[in-house]
């Protein structure tokens, strides 16, 4: 079966700062929101969704990058999910080990991480077609995206609805907690809110590109 | 030189009925209400309408600069959301939390959309909704009705530090000595304890509740004053009405020491303020006649079923807004035959 070769990506800084900007999962590939709104009501469980994520989508892209000459090209779909299941029970035990509250509070998503879909593409569309290091210094880039983004939610999420960060309160006695930002609409809200920010900045960078070149246009 | 003659199309309009001079009309319209609130509940009250409609004008001013649609505050409908809020909170409620509710609304609820005339729902009860959600226990806090020195001093929870509990009232209360004074609004005494408290007190609004819905006389005067100048479509809130009455009443001949009167449902609450003033936006109600009728009977129909059998006391606001996003779906069933078009068959279609 003779096939083309894929374009092989040479490894530059871009390779990991595009997980973390133009192509962040969540800010704008819009990938993997059902942790992103469900597991995000405070500060530790979104880091702590971030990194068994980043550590399943790195071991599983690592992995994938090494046998993508072996795996056929049409059980591939099911050889990814085994290759993703075996991490992802490797991360539940793990966390089970090392904090039972934590599992507790992270409850089937944990689980969930083998469907989500920032994984799946980076498998479908990165990792079975780049080399090892590339792949490696990529994936590190998306988990690292996925991971602040999670952040970016659930600090707001946890200040606003329990006035506190990891725990910690911030502010003294009295507090009035927003409740509902600790419930499922909170989650819609703030990612709403950042999804609007982050928008507002690109179109406007795009505009002033724009207004640039057109000066340079008129000028030459 | 002879005056020149000028010639234009179809329709040939009258006199100009343009966006501002009806939005400017409904401010007038519930400037008599605001009033009353005053009277009733004193300091607390007109801070909290000038609260919520700065907080709301200065929401509308950014996200309209932000935006470049140019001013839009003058077409006075960001008044008409700021006031219609505060008519719907406690008296008492903290100024911080209502001006959340007034940028929320504002923001969330019609900047978002694009603005007047593309908001899907009503902006001041998507932001009492937000508040409903976020601080479940100040919202359903109320304040006697006529407090002695209602003139001079405000209720404690009014002024709290933004982000902090609201000051609790309950000393303050016992402080004024009144009494039978148990703390619920007619509604909670209705569903909970089946004491229904008198239908003319309710009418008039000699009762506790929000600050702008508790006379329901005054609200249908200046509701009638704008159907009157065709400034609002007298059909919806008439089908909201009959909507209520007519889903409470078979329950009430059931048993009538355990549900309500239809006049009781009719005149407590925000019945009566959704009904002329919430359900009859413009911009979020359908466009037809007949889906109007449907849309008023629906609100109606959902608030009586949230009073009787719902966990909540009051079902106005989640059914207004639950029939404003069904509303371009109503809209699209009851569109009228084109003239000359054919009947739609089976076959046809």
């Amino acid at each position: 079966m003779a096939e083309l070769p894929n374009p092989q990506e040479n490894l530059s800084l871009d390779t990991f700062l595009r997980g973390l900007w133009t192509e962040n999962p969540v800010f704008a590939m819009l990938l993997g929101m059902c942790p992103v709104l469900a597991v995000t009501n405070s500060t530790m469980n979104a880091i702590a969704m971030g990194l068994a994520t980043t550590f399943v989508l790195v071991c599983s892209s690592l992995l994938i990058s090494l046998l993508r000459n072996w795996i056929p090209k049409q059980v591939r779909i099911a050889s990814y999910i085994i290759i993703i299941a075996t991490f992802v029970t490797i991360v539940d035990y793990g966390i089970q080990a090392i904090s039972l509250e934590l599992y507790a509070a992270l409850g089937a998503f944990i689980q969930l991480i083998v469907v989500n879909c920032v994984i799946l593409g980076r498998a479908e569309a990165y990792a079975s077609k780049q080399r090892l290091h590339t792949t490696l210094v990529n994936s590190l880039g998306m988990g690292a995206g996925f991971t602040i983004a999670l952040l970016a939610l659930g600090t707001v999420r946890e200040i606003l609805g329990s006035g506190s960060i990891l725990g910690v309160a911030l502010f003294g006695e009295g507090f009035q907690p927003w409740v509902v930002m600790i419930l499922p609409p909170g989650g819609f809200f703030v990612l709403g809110a950042w999804l609007l920010l982050f928008n507002w900045l690109r179109l406007r960078k795009e505009r002033k590109v724009m207004e640039q070149s057109g000066v340079a246009a008129n000028a030459g | 030189m002879p005056k020149p003659i000028e010639i234009r199309t179809s329709p040939h309009l009258k006199r100009a009925l343009s966006v501002d001079r009806i939005m400017r009309n409904v401010v007038f319209a519930l400037l008599p209400i605001c009033a009353f609130a005053v009277f009733q509940f004193g300091l607390s009250a007109l801070l909290l309408i000038l609260t919520t409609t700065g907080a709301a004008i200065a929401t509308e001013w950014f996200f309209a600069r932000a935006s470049g649609r140019g001013n839009t505050v003058s077409d006075w409908s960001v008044v008409i959301t700021g006031i219609l809020l505060a008519l719907t909170l406690p008296p008492g409620f903290p100024l911080w939390m209502a001006a959340v509710a007034a940028f929320v609304g504002v923001a969330l609820g019609k900047a978002l959309f694009g603005g007047l005339g593309y908001n899907v729902m009503n902006p001041a009860l998507v932001g009492r909704a937000f508040v409903q959600a976020a601080f479940p226990v100040a919202i359903t806090t109320w304040t006697p009705a006529f407090a002695p020195g209602r003139f001079t001093e405000v209720i404690p929870s009014t002024f709290t530090l933004p982000f902090m509990q609201p000051i609790p009232v309950k000393d303050w209360v016992a402080a004024l000595q009144l009494d039978a004074w148990t703390g619920a609004t007619p509604l909670a005494l209705q569903k909970f304890q089946q004491i229904e408290p008198s239908v003319t007190d309710v009418f008039t609004g000699m009762i506790a509740g929000s600050a702008g819905e508790t006379s329901a006389l005054l609200i249908l005067i200046c509701g009638l004053w704008l159907a009157f100048k065709r400034m609002l479509d007298w059909r919806i809130p008439v089908a909201v009405m009959a909507g209520a009455a007519l889903t409470a009443l078979p329950f009430w001949l059931m048993d009538s020491s355990l549900y309500p009167s239809p006049w009781f449902v009719l005149f407590s609450g925000g019945l009566m303020l959704g009904a002329w003033f919430m359900a009859s936006d413009m911009v979020a109600s359908p466009v037809t006649t007949s889906g109007v009728i449907l849309y008023g009977l629906f609100i109606g129909i959902v608030t009586v079923v949230i009073r009787l059998f719902g966990g909540l006391v009051e079902g106005v606001m989640y059914a207004i807004l639950l029939a404003n996003a069904a509303g371009p779906l109503i809209s699209s069933w009851t569109q009228p035959r084109v003239y000359g078009a054919l009947k739609k068959t089976r076959e046809a279609e």
